[in-house]
């Protein structure tokens, strides 16, 4: 199963590296990991999607939580939530027809496109990291130039919140 | 009180109360052992390896609960120590590393003695910090104090900078008392609701079994331990650093499970339908197949890392607390249930297990010509009254030790039970004896495993530790030996060490006392002899059977009912 977790973790020289070497030492996987600052520069705010079963998950967030830099955490997929990522991609448009089409593309996922020269668009587009494999499929392979995804980030809905009291 | 960062950590080591640094000077610390050198509350034990401070600071913290201190200089300093952080780290054992490091200009040049210390330190330490501004290095020193001693007790590793320590740069200090961190707060009491309900369980088991380990001693839950499994009348067994927790003397004591445990432990731990597992932590060599343990029991545990729980064994009812709370409120609301344990079925239970304990699965040939390891352990024991500490390193030896050695008293037994670190023996038993200035300390060991720490011979003489070491030598790395036997085919692939040094007279070029014995009939003698020489060190190398195996044993991965007990033949 595909979680997200979410946690504050003190803003301090290597904490990253200690989350980064818990899932190595402890043979975790990791899709993607993201990780800034928050309005408490004091705290950064790091979200880990990362696959496994109930019981490995359950053991992901205890060892997180046991990182003395860590102070909160949350498996935000245990109830409802948001979920977004951003890719940027660079895609080679020779000619008149390629750049309609990319841009029709474009509108219907609801993407923008950012950066325009003689060859080259880039698009921008935020969503589910679902939303960007289906957006890389429907174009020709060989006319990607570069794909940069940020990783996904997400947050609960409603009056669920991750914060510090 | 304007103090310079070298003069800040030693005044703040006098402030929490260390009254040992165990450590080796190097360039990136000289103005902290100047400043060491300059008072007299702080005594510094020079060791002759790092390995040998960490071993030593760790065995002074086994013996008394209290956090043992190390200090070490940057880059190769730091390196040897990660061997001991790591052995503490794996046994939950509090312990706080000073590591000097390059000034904070020179960190990231691949400077002279630069190595990452806290990056090399993170897989095996609770927590680590580098200190970049001496602002902060009085709290961060507090910091290291509390996480090591609290909650899961750990090593922690502060890395100072030279330019930190700086002697020119003076700020005021004050001791901080206390210290509170938002992200770190253990779990003390266990919820009331589990209490009950573990209580309840307990109370309507058939056939019960409690199962302790080193988080009892830890936690310092010996007399909880003890009174409470009285209470009830339920059999107990120890791992291998729980022993001591309770009497082993007692009846209700099994003797240890495990790989090496006794028949009747080993085979009630299968057949129980209750198991209270109580600050232990379901190790492989305890568990064997996690498929086949325990099949019939619901299990309850204790436990004050909650990530403890459930990681190996699922449990059926989880308590997250410090053993010693949680037992206490477990037996007051025993004493206030209406419900009795069940003494037909636990007549029952007693029955069967005598009928186990009457396999006498840790018999051995009384009889031979050479001299049976397991008989120096008992002769050991018997010459100490039961009383000494013993630190081991690790091996058959350590087995043993752990077999035949009855320890009636948390504390006493000191070994590296979760990285079994050769080596750890001797500077451990030096950490002991200064602890224990009047006490008696033995370290039982192999001749394998002394020689990977044996230059702190030295350190003894220096400091006069007059510690007994019984050394079994069988001229093999025995328990790699006892594993070619058994799984290879009697491969001895470079198990035999054909070059060994004559241990007496090495123990005489150090200044101590050596002795050589060859013949059973000269064990207890000899024993005698060397523990009425109170203020000496006595190396005592006895020539030990060479074939002898450690048994029960449970193959890796085999079940807690697929035991080898000692053949006839080897009996005979």
């Amino acid at each position: 199963m595909r979680h997200i977790i979410s946690l504050l973790m003190e803003n301090e020289a290597g904490a990253l590296s200690r989350v980064a070497g818990l899932f190595s030492a402890r043979g975790y996987n990791i899709e993607s990991l993201t990780v800034a600052p928050t309005e408490d520069p004091s705290l950064s705010r790091m979200t880990i999607v990362t696959r496994g079963s109930d019981v490995v998950i359950e053991q992901i967030t205890k060892q997180l939580n046991k990182l003395v830099d860590i102070v909160k955490l949350a498996d935000i997929t245990e109830g409802k939530h948001i979920e977004r990522e951003l890719m940027l991609i660079k895609v080679r448009v020779a000619d008149k027809e390629l750049r309609a089409e990319l841009k029709r593309l474009t509108d219907i996922f609801g993407g923008r496109i950012v950066d325009v020269s003689e060859s080259t668009y880039i698009v921008e587009l935020t969503g589910s990291g679902d939303k960007h494999d289906a957006f890389i499929a429907a174009i020709d392979p060989a006319a990607i130039i570069e794909t940069v995804r940020s990783g996904s980030t997400g947050i609960a809905r409603g009056e669920k919140s991750l914060q510090i009291n | 009180m304007q103090l310079s960062g070298a003069e800040i950590i030693v005044q703040f080591l006098k402030d929490e109360g260390v009254e040992y640094v165990f450590g080796y000077p190097g360039g990136s610390v000289l103005h902290i052992y100047d400043a060491l050198f300059q008072q007299e509350a702080v005594r510094h034990i020079l060791v002759r390896h790092e390995q040998g401070a960490t071993h030593a600071a760790d065995g002074y913290a086994r013996s008394t609960g209290k956090p043992g201190v190390v200090m070490v200089t940057s880059g190769p300093g730091a390196t040897n120590a990660i061997t001991g952080i790591a052995t503490a780290y794996m046994d939950s054992i509090p312990m706080v590393v000073i590591t000097g490091q390059v000034p904070t200009a020179y960190i990231g040049s691949d400077a002279f003695q630069e190595v990452d210390a806290v990056g090399i330190s993170r897989p095996c330490v609770k927590h680590n910090f580098l200190v970049k501004d001496v602002k902060d290095l009085a709290m961060t020193l507090k910091k290291a104090f509390y996480i090591a001693t609290t909650g899961r007790p750990g090593p922690v590793v502060v890395d100072v900078p030279k330019n930190v320590t700086d002697p020119k740069i003076k700020i005021p200090y004050d001791y901080p008392a206390t210290v509170s961190m938002r992200s770190y707060n253990p779990t003390v009491k266990g919820h009331p609701g589990q209490i009950k309900r573990a209580v309840d369980l307990l109370l309507g088991a058939k056939r019960p079994m409690i199962y302790s380990g080193g988080g009892v001693i830890l936690s310092g839950a010996h007399a909880e331990l003890t009174q409470m499994t009285r209470e009830l009348g339920y059999p107990i067994t120890n791992t291998l650093m729980g022993l001591g927790a309770y009497p082993a003397t007692d009846k209700q004591f099994i003797g240890m499970l495990g790989m090496h445990g006794t028949y009747e432990a080993n085979m009630a731990m299968h057949d129980c339908d209750v198991l209270f597992a109580v600050g232990a932590r379901f190790d492989d060599r305890v568990t064997g197949d996690t498929k086949l343990f325990c099949p019939h029991a619901k299990i309850i545990h204790i436990d004050i890392d909650p990530a403890s729980i459930s990681k190996t064994v699922r449990v059926d009812l989880p308590i997250v607390g410090d053993v010693k709370h949680v037992l206490d409120d477990m037996y007051k609301e025993i004493k206030a249930s209406k419900r009795k344990p069940d003494a037909a079925a636990l007549q029952a239970w007693w029955k069967q297990i005598g009928e186990w304990q009457s396999k006498d699965c840790l018999r051995f040939d009384r009889n031979s010509p050479l001299i049976k390891p397991q008989g120096v352990i008992e002769k050991l024991y018997e010459v100490t009254g039961g009383d000494a500490y013993v630190t081991s390193d690790v091996g058959q030896h350590q087995m043993w030790a752990a077999q035949f050695y009855k320890f009636d008293k948390p504390l006493r037994w000191i070994n590296s039970g979760g990285l079994g670190t050769m080596g750890f023996g001797l500077p451990a038993a030096l950490g002991v004896q200064l602890a224990h200035p009047d006490a008696t300390v033995a370290c039982v060991t192999g001749e394998a495993s002394i020689q990977m720490c044996i230059q702190e011979l030295s350190t003894a003489m220096q400091y006069n530790l007059p510690v007994k070491i019984v050394n079994l030598n069988n001229r093999y790395m025995g328990m790699v030996r006892q594993w070619q036997e058994f799984f290879y085919e009697s491969r001895y692939s470079q198990s035999y060490v054909e070059a060994l040094p004559d241990f007496v007279k090495l123990a005489e070029s150090y200044g101590h006392v050596g002795m050589r014995i060859d013949k059973p009939g000269d064990v207890e003698a000899a024993l005698k002899e060397a523990f009425a020489l109170k203020d000496r060190l006595v190396f005592m190398d006895f020539i030990t059977d060479q074939k002898e195996n450690v048994y029960p044993m449970i193959a890796a991965g085999k079940a807690h009912n697929q035991m080898h007990l000692p053949s006839e033949r080897e009996l005979a």
